[in-house]
């Protein structure tokens, strides 16, 4: 019990070290990645718990600033494979164990 | 009549101008390893960042400023790229004269200890010949000359950075009798202070120094506590004290007073350490040249400044401008008995003798050197009734502080800079003059003249301190130039007093005493 107990103060102890967004992959232009990167970690804070309401305000942002249609999924464990619009494109990691992937293909 | 009905035109849907973008692919996984992984990556990535910008490289590689790349239109993967490439700034070793080494990967600071004791062992035995005369000769000459002794030349210490300051203190650690602290700063004006430095050497290495501190301004005196040796007490052209430990690895004072309000408004002329307080926080008294003297406690983290007492405005002084004009304090001394006597001299030539706890007058005032700067005063250390002052009106004047007028008086010829009592013989005490001399004399041998005149630098330079070492018969001078001479004393200066049948009495401080006591009965 007090091994789980420990493991979980871990947790949440690196959590908080690494709770810093951070870029793990993108291609985005400098303004528009600072701007998506805030985008992004506001929502995931604005929605710890849903992040399919998260992605949804992602998206709906995105599509109305860079143009349609973007896509975004978040969340802990996930693989995938996607075609994007070459500098449209971010992968990042936020949270110590969320991960948001966005990009835009029509 | 029927209007003809315009065929509704569908107007076409707009047709982007634009090119068709280009498309890639991209896939990755997304789970909690790898993300962790990647967090790990990036926190040593910037410890090792940070290290780096701290430590100074030696070696100036490319550096990763490529980590950002810009956006081509291939979209080149941006990412914190991987810092195995980089250079390793290890440490620099304790400097030495062998400091040019260019640092690799390894960590060099291991040889630095094994590296030292290799220079040590070089310097002595490359000089000696100089270790062989301090620790054995003693002039045979001595025999023929009568009274009169003589002063050998041993070791030259000379730091190459310290071009263009003077020497302006010297203090021996009792702890370590082979130790002496070099304060250099400036005696000139104090738009012309820049730099100064606290230098450390011992006389097992006299190439180049121990430690090095390098302060933002003039070190102007220095002054080492007699039982914990790290603590070295520095009194800087700007008014400000410091205290630095020899234990710390930073180069910097380990408590500094700031030029605020209520502290020293001008170059502090003489620290001295004094007994604890009874909540063992260390103290010390400084006298600078704004006329107070000040007593300073080392606290927690801070350092404290209590007022003493201020040095009385001179006559010449009108009476409205009193408050404003200073007195500068020149030297100071602490009775080595009672703690809590001091003297203190003044550039106006007279000497105060005060209390710590009285700080509303002086206790006894000494006309000492009419009207001209007293460079020095000292109590002697065995008798201690007793003490020394010189000044540049080429006189120096020996006391008993209960009494108003010199003992003794001894004309030197030139503006004596400095003047100390040796620490074996209470009667012996040896002063220097800018006529590049040093004058020894002895009391129990010869009540009018020196028994060794000397001229110890050469003819640019001029003494500014001297010092004997506690236990060794040698004394060291610094000059203007910045350069320590230490000298060795011939056997007839350091005769002890022999009694009635011829033999040498045992040498002890109440023969010392004695024998200060019967001169004194003479002169009175």
């Amino acid at each position: 019990m007090a091994e789980t107990g420990d493991g979980k103060k871990e947790d949440a102890d690196y959590k908080r070290l690494q709770s810093f967004p951070l870029i793990r992959h993108t291609d985005m232009a400098e303004e528009m990645r600072v701007e998506t990167m805030e985008l992004c970690v506001t929502a995931c804070e604005k929605f710890a718990s849903n992040n399919e309401n998260a992605a949804k305000m992602i998206k709906e942002s995105m599509d109305k600033k860079f143009g349609s249609s973007w896509h975004v999924v978040i969340g802990e464990g996930f693989g995938f494979e996607v075609t994007h619009e070459v500098k449209n494109l971010l992968y990042m990691f936020f949270g110590g164990s969320l991960a948001v992937c966005v990009w835009k293909c029509s | 009549m029927s209007v003809p009905q315009k065929a509704a035109v569908k107007s076409e849907p707009d047709v982007a101008c634009k090119p068709k973008p280009l498309y890639a692919n991209f896939s990755a996984n997304a789970s909690r390893s790898e993300i962790y992984d990647f967090y790990q990556e990036e926190l040593k990535r910037r410890e090792t960042n940070k290290n780096k910008e701290e430590r100074p490289i030696i070696d100036e590689e490319d550096d990763e400023g490529d980590e950002e790349t810009q956006c081509t239109a291939k979209g080149e993967d941006w990412y914190w790229q991987d810092s195995s490439e980089e250079e390793e700034a290890p440490a620099s070793a304790e400097p030495s004269g062998l400091r040019n080494f260019t640092y690799k990967k390894h960590d060099i600071s291991q040889l630095a200890h094994a590296v030292k004791m290799m220079e040590r062992a070089v310097v002595q035995n490359i000089h000696g010949d100089i270790t062989d005369d301090f620790l054995y000769f003693e002039d045979p000459a001595d025999e023929f000359r009568g009274e009169k002794g003589t002063l050998l030349p041993l070791w030259k210490f000379q730091y190459d950075k310290a071009k263009g300051l003077s020497v302006t203190a010297l203090c021996w650690s009792t702890e370590y009798n082979d130790l002496f602290a070099v304060g250099l700063g400036s005696y000139g004006y104090t738009h012309e202070d820049r730099v100064g430095m606290l230098l450390f050497y011992t006389r097992k290495m006299h190439t180049y120094p121990e430690f090095i501190f390098n302060t933002d301004s003039g070190v102007m005196c220095i002054d080492i506590h007699k039982q914990l040796s790290h603590l070295v007490a520095v009194g800087l052209n700007n008014g400000c004290v410091a205290v630095y430990s020899l234990l710390e690895k930073s180069k910097q004072p380990i408590y500094k007073s700031t030029a605020s309000a209520g502290k020293h408004k001008g170059p502090v002329m003489q620290v001295k350490w004094q007994e604890d307080h009874l909540d063992s926080n260390h103290n010390f008294i400084s006298v600078s040249a704004d006329g107070r003297v000040g007593s300073w406690t080392l606290r927690e983290h801070e350092l404290v400044f209590t007022d003493i007492i201020k040095l009385p405005a001179t006559d010449k002084v009108p009476d409205d401008l009193k408050d404003v004009i200073a007195t500068a304090g020149t030297s100071l001394d602490v009775h080595k008995q009672y703690d809590c006597f001091f003297l203190v001299a003044s550039q106006s030539g007279t000497i105060y003798k005060g209390s710590k706890f009285i700080s509303s007058t002086f206790l006894e005032e000494y006309d000492a050197h009419f009207l001209m700067s007293v460079k020095c005063v000292r109590w002697n250390p065995f008798y201690s009734n007793v003490f020394v002052s010189c000044g540049l009106d080429w006189m120096v004047k020996i006391w008993d502080e209960r009494i108003k007028s010199p003992v003794f008086t001894f004309d030197l010829r030139a503006d004596v800079t400095d003047v100390a009592w040796a620490p074996y013989s209470s009667t012996v005490f040896a002063a220097i003059t800018t006529d590049r001399k040093v004058h020894v004399f002895d009391l129990s041998v010869n009540k009018y003249e020196a028994l060794c005149q000397q001229i110890v630098v050469s003819r640019k330079k001029r003494p500014v301190k001297i010092e004997f070492n506690p236990v060794h018969p040698i004394i060291i001078v610094g000059d203007d130039r910045g350069h320590v001479i230490s000298l060795k004393l011939s056997p007839n200066l350091r005769k002890k007093p022999k009694d009635k049948k011829g033999h040498e009495l045992p040498s002890g401080p109440e023969v010392e005493i004695a024998k200060m006591e019967q001169l004194l009965s003479l002169v009175r």
